[in-house]
């Protein structure tokens, strides 16, 4: 019982750093059609960011508030180059989707390049605060507090991000234009505006769950925004491309499945994932949002 | 694309450039001929020519990879599973003591019946999706390779080729003359196949399906089976270029079934010039020689001068010809074989 506890809780937690990199992915692909291969370097950028903050920032720290501080400011790096990503790179080639991913292709491709040249390729130690090296009991299992972290902050950015797109005028926008851009349009508002917003939001959710990794892991490297991507890929196509909800029902499902079948079978739970994405294609093409409703 | 018909003069020199360039590679390791800052030693230097054969490979490869992107609109992210399929196929199955012919024919059949069920999968989906699928099934390769189950992949270290277990005139720095000759006849045979593909029924087919394939569907093609045609024949040049990079690199490394090498040969077709006969192959073959040349020139003293600022995203090639291949989506959208219609325009007319 406490074995299936334990891979139940680690499952969410891996579903949840999932959701960080997919929900950005998944708004930006349903809004503007962009698939962003630059979506892992605003990770990597969240997570150096603050590994550098808690460095050298004055005030920021690795422990406590210091941290949080750290985390902010990684964060909102996150943010800002997503934002400047679109708004230089993405919009003059408004409706021109091959050529925005050729141009994030050649991003990612420069810009790990770019973290490498400054940082070095080798992994460096990341601050972990005292509370997220510990464990806690939770019915007989004994659970990383880094996995509960990932889990309750995906949870809470979840909920932020519905409530966003439920209760704010913008985010009546972002639902429209998802649903159908052109009516948007037609109806006399600019939704490209909602891009920049759409990206800044996405960015800054990528450099969470960089920084959660790093404190997962313990380390941050140039290439951990590819690996992880690759997943979030597969999770927005799962969930529904645009939808949010989506995302994080197929992230739950990625999670805990890899974390299972990797108990039991190390290896094949990768493989058991791309499998259930080859058979959630056949099926149901859409992607799991024709079930769960979309967006919102 | 409509080409304009050329005065009877232009269009033999458009005949037969092509062999005069391919005669010039054929004499190209008799010749001495040291040209400076480009290659380290004369032609006929190992070194030169084990570079010149990199190159050739690629330009193959990117040549495979845009039957796919550039004349069908297929954008796969899974193409790195099928070079790496060769590579490692022909590498396990020489160590296990197959002759390297039939290794290599069983690899090149293996990843043509690999693509032939992927493919079949992955192409119910089409745009955007279809490139997150291959991307998907290209990870579960990669995954494997890491992995290393049964420890037949070699895992983080790669799995080197056991030379005892070649033919003798493939092994050694003194036959690397041979690897080149190989890497151009493997060149050769990717330009002929995919020019005469191009130019058959069914390159037409490909391109109206890249154009729009209701249109084909109305005509009554089946869109799904000419595209995926081009998968598996794209799929099976990778494996033949993945069988001459084992041989040229001496074995087998994860970095081939990595998602980069795919972007890398995305940015090579694009640097080139999507669906045209001869801009791919020169993309290819320039992009290896550039991520080569700009490490040496990354390490050299030249630029170590510099200040850290410009010499340390200088010391990295990918940053550079990232950089380069962003300048040329927005300013050459039709890469290197555009700047051919295009510098006319640009130039001033003689008179």
């Amino acid at each position: 019982m406490s074995l299936f506890l334990l891979l139940t809780l680690s499952g969410l937690g891996l579903a949840g750093l999932y959701f960080l990199v997919a929900s950005g992915l998944s708004l930006v692909f349903g809004l503007a059609d962009v698939l962003n291969f630059a979506h892992g370097l605003f990770l990597s950028v969240g997570a150096y960011a603050t590994w550098w903050a808690a460095g050298s920032l004055p005030g920021a720290g690795s422990e406590g508030w210091s941290f949080l501080l750290a985390v902010g400011f990684g964060v909102a790096a996150g943010a800002a180059t997503a934002a400047v990503v679109e708004l230089v790179l993405i919009r003059p080639l408004y409706r021109r989707t091959i050529e925005q991913v050729l141009v994030t292709v050649g991003l990612s491709l420069a810009g790990v390049a770019l973290l490498q040249a400054v940082w070095g390729a080798d992994a460096r130690p990341f601050p972990r605060p005292m509370w997220t090296r510990g464990v806690t009991r939770i019915g007989g299992a004994v659970v990383p507090n880094s996995l509960l972290l990932l889990f309750v902050v995906a949870t809470g950015v979840l909920l932020a991000l519905l409530a966003f797109l439920r209760f704010t005028r913008i985010g009546l926008v972002i639902r429209a234009g998802v649903e159908d851009r052109s009516m948007v349009t037609a109806l006399g508002i600019d939704v490209r505006k909602a891009f920049t917003l759409v990206f800044a939001i996405g960015g800054a959710a990528a450099a969470l769950a960089g920084v959660l990794a790093g404190v997962h892991f313990s380390t941050v490297s140039p290439g951990q925004g590819g690996s992880l991507l690759i997943f979030g890929f597969i999770v927005v196509v799962i969930g529904g491309m645009g939808s949010v909800t989506g995302s994080a029902a197929a992230a739950v499902a990625v999670g805990l499945l890899q974390q299972f079948v990797n108990y039991y079978a190390p290896g094949l739970g990768d493989v058991c994932v791309v499998a259930l994405l080859a058979a959630v294609l056949l099926v149901r093409p859409a992607g799991l949002a024709s079930v769960v409703g979309r967006t919102a | 694309m409509t080409e304009m018909p050329l005065p009877l003069r232009e269009r033999r020199w458009n005949d037969w450039w092509p062999l005069v360039v391919l005669a010039l590679f054929a004499v190209l390791p008799y010749s001495t001929v040291d040209i400076p800052y480009v290659f380290d030693g004369p032609l006929n230097s190992p070194g030169t020519l084990h570079l010149l054969a990199i190159c050739l490979v690629f330009g193959g490869l990117a040549l495979g990879y845009d039957l796919m992107f550039g004349r069908a609109g297929m954008l796969s992210f899974g193409h790195a599973l099928y070079i790496a399929a060769g590579v490692y196929g022909t590498t396990i199955l020489v160590n296990r003591g197959w002759p390297l012919w039939s290794a290599a024919l069983a690899a090149i059949a293996g990843a043509a019946v690999l693509a032939l069920v992927l493919g079949a999968v992955a192409l119910r989906t089409n745009g955007i999706a279809f490139a997150m699928v291959t991307l998907a099934f290209a990870q579960v390769g990669a995954i494997l390779v890491a992995r290393n189950p049964g420890r037949v992949t070699g895992g983080e270290e790669g799995l080197p080729l056991d030379g005892g277990l070649l033919p003798a005139s493939l092994v050694g720095v003194r036959n690397t003359v041979n690897l080149y000759w190989l890497a151009l006849a493997f060149a050769v045979i990717v330009v002929f196949a995919m020019h005469r593909i191009a130019d058959a029924p069914a390159g037409r087919v490909l391109a109206a399906v890249r154009d729009d394939d209701r249109r084909v569907g109305v005509v009554g093609l089946d869109p799904y089976r000419f595209r995926l045609f081009a998968f598996v024949a794209s799929a099976a040049t990778a494996a033949g270029g993945g069988v001459v990079y084992a041989l040229l690199v001496g074995g087998a490394s994860p970095h081939v079934a990595a998602s980069d090498l795919t972007l890398s040969l995305l940015v090579m077709v694009v640097l080139g010039g999507p669906g045209t006969r001869w801009g791919p192959v020169l993309g290819g073959a320039l992009f290896a020689f550039l991520d080569h040349r700009l490490t040496a020139v990354g390490s050299s003293d030249a630029v170590s001068d510099l200040p850290s600022v410009l010499s340390g995203p200088l010391s990295q090639p990918l940053f550079i010809l990232g950089t380069v291949f962003i300048l040329a989506v927005y300013f050459f959208p039709g890469g290197l074989a555009g700047l051919r219609s295009r510098l006319p325009r640009l130039l001033p007319r003689r008179t």
